[in-house]
């Protein structure tokens, strides 16, 4: 069996009292998409925010392909570099875009390959605008994100993490700020970087994205993986009483 | 006593003028020491090393806490008792540096701290370094937020400058009190420099005016 791509061993996260993961095993292997479902609160925010170690989990281990992002045993200052190499492999896309609001578009996508992969000016923007391109912003490039629509944005964004060759991209909620007409632009995106093979978790409410993109969909509730299965079975025939009733809900509504 | 009379002012205009000067002087070099004090002390506050935070915060409740004179006293007086000498220019922009750099660092805390959380997740999730995303990210959109209240200070540092006529450095209200004590005549001596104190505010107010707004311009907000 191959390496999987992310491995999350026994993976829990405390916030105070609280516990928001209560121990989450998961593989994910090169080329799948993960769909993660689940009711607020239930920690798949939390789960994908511990992936990149933008919270450092209480206890477990994370690893991409098979190196842990916590070192044993090293000063604080080696393990930060760590840190820093690890996230450059994982590409994380916000809910809120979080894009740089003082740079233009391109400046967005060049800012990882000039500050982190140390690329030339002129090579970074050469590549930044062939990405740019391809997710149709090419008339953009110099417009900032206060002057791009909600979708735009969020398609620089996808585009910021996609140009540093991640080998997982997370999403969190990638359209959930999105007016309705304006988020078939991005997971149309979205499903397009799915059937080139990158390699995605992707935690959202669009169930049709879930049926038709994911490899796999995950119902998590309470900070437990509930099951997990292929969209087909998880959708028609979901094992447990927690999946239907968050099911039925979330159908019931769209 | 007769009229306001501006022959007089006229007549000690030279002496006004290096007055000014030395008032201009003394507020540009205590601002750069105070800006590089209130970075140092920004960051110190936020850092992640507890003993850092501690002494920022020590420094600026202690700096804060007491009379801006009062420090003036200490580093030009009582210095050279644990024996350091500072000569009353030196000893009069390490005290405003020092003092005004208490301000500036819960203002520059404040713009720091105002940046939107996101930003900085957005940068290190890119592999950017703390320094990194602080200075890429953070700094520049901090910088549109600091820049009104930090004039403010500035302007309270012009002010403050006045402070310095005890320790005899000739800046603008030890010459008026100079020329009072020739002349006898208060009124036109302080009305005159109290006009250069407010024209030179008056610059700095319109000058972060337009700092802000070619922020704004360069960061694509207008």
């Amino acid at each position: 069996m191959p390496e999987p791509v992310v491995r999350i061993k026994d993976l829990r996260k405390s916030f105070g009292d609280h516990e928001v993961l209560c121990g989450i095993n998961l593989e994910i292997e090169s080329g799948e998409t993960l769909v993660v479902i689940g009711p607020s609160g239930s920690g798949k925010s939390t789960l994908l925010r511990c992936t990149n170690y933008l919270e450092v989990p209480t206890s477990g281990s994370v690893e991409i392909d098979g190196v842990p992002f916590a070192l044993p045993n090293v000063s604080r200052r080696v393990q930060e570099r760590h840190l820093n190499k690890m996230r450059a492999q994982v590409g994380m896309v916000f809910q809120r875009f979080n894009l740089f609001p003082h740079k233009t578009a391109l400046a967005n996508v060049m800012e990882g390959l000039l500050a982190v992969r140390r690329m030339g000016r002129a090579d970074a923007e050469n590549r930044a605008t062939e990405m740019l391109e391809r997710v149709g912003l090419s008339d953009k490039l110099n417009a900032y994100p206060a002057q791009l629509s909600g979708g735009q944005q969020q398609r620089v964004a996808i585009t910021r993490a996609l140009v540093m060759e991640p080998k997982v991209m997370l999403f969190d909620e990638a359209t959930s700020a999105l007016d309705p007409e304006l988020i078939e632009e991005v997971l149309v995106v979205m499903t397009q970087l799915a059937n080139e093979g990158l390699t995605m978790i992707v935690v959202t409410h669009e169930m049709d994205f879930a049926r038709d993109v994911a490899r796999e969909v995950m119902f998590m509730d309470n900070g437990v993986i509930v099951e997990k299965g292929p969209p087909e079975e998880m959708f028609s025939s979901p094992k447990h009483e927690r999946t239907r009733s968050f099911l039925r809900k979330i159908l019931r509504s769209s | 006593m007769s009229g306001f009379d501006f022959d007089l002012i006229v007549e000690y205009l030279p002496d006004f003028w290096r007055g000014a000067k030395a008032t201009i002087f003394y507020s540009l070099t205590s601002l750069a020491l105070a800006v590089a004090i209130g970075m140092f002390m920004a960051l110190c506050r936020i850092s992640h090393i507890a003993m850092l935070r501690w002494f920022a915060r020590g420094y600026i409740d202690a700096i804060r806490g007491t009379p801006a004179l009062i420090q003036i006293f200490f580093v030009y007086f009582g210095m050279p008792v644990l024996g350091v000498n500072l000569s009353a220019p030196t000893a009069a922009v390490v005290a405003l540096g020092i003092n005004s750099g208490g301000y500036l660092a819960e203002i520059f805390r404040a713009g720091i701290m105002g940046v939107d959380r996101g930003q900085t997740e957005a940068g290190r999730s890119l592999g950017m370094s703390y320094g990194q995303t602080m200075w890429r990210i953070t700094l520049p959109q901090a910088a549109l937020l600091v820049v009104p209240p930090a004039a403010g200070e500035f302007t309270n540092l012009v002010k403050g400058t006045s402070l310095l006529s005890t320790i005899s450095v000739a800046e603008l209200t030890r010459v008026a009190q100079q020329i009072v004590g020739v002349t006898f005549r208060p009124i036109e001596a302080y009305v005159a420099i109290g006009v250069v104190y407010y024209c030179l505010n008056a610059v700095i107010a319109q000058g972060a005016v337009w700092l802000e707004r070619s922020l704004r311009r360069s960061q694509g907000l207008e």
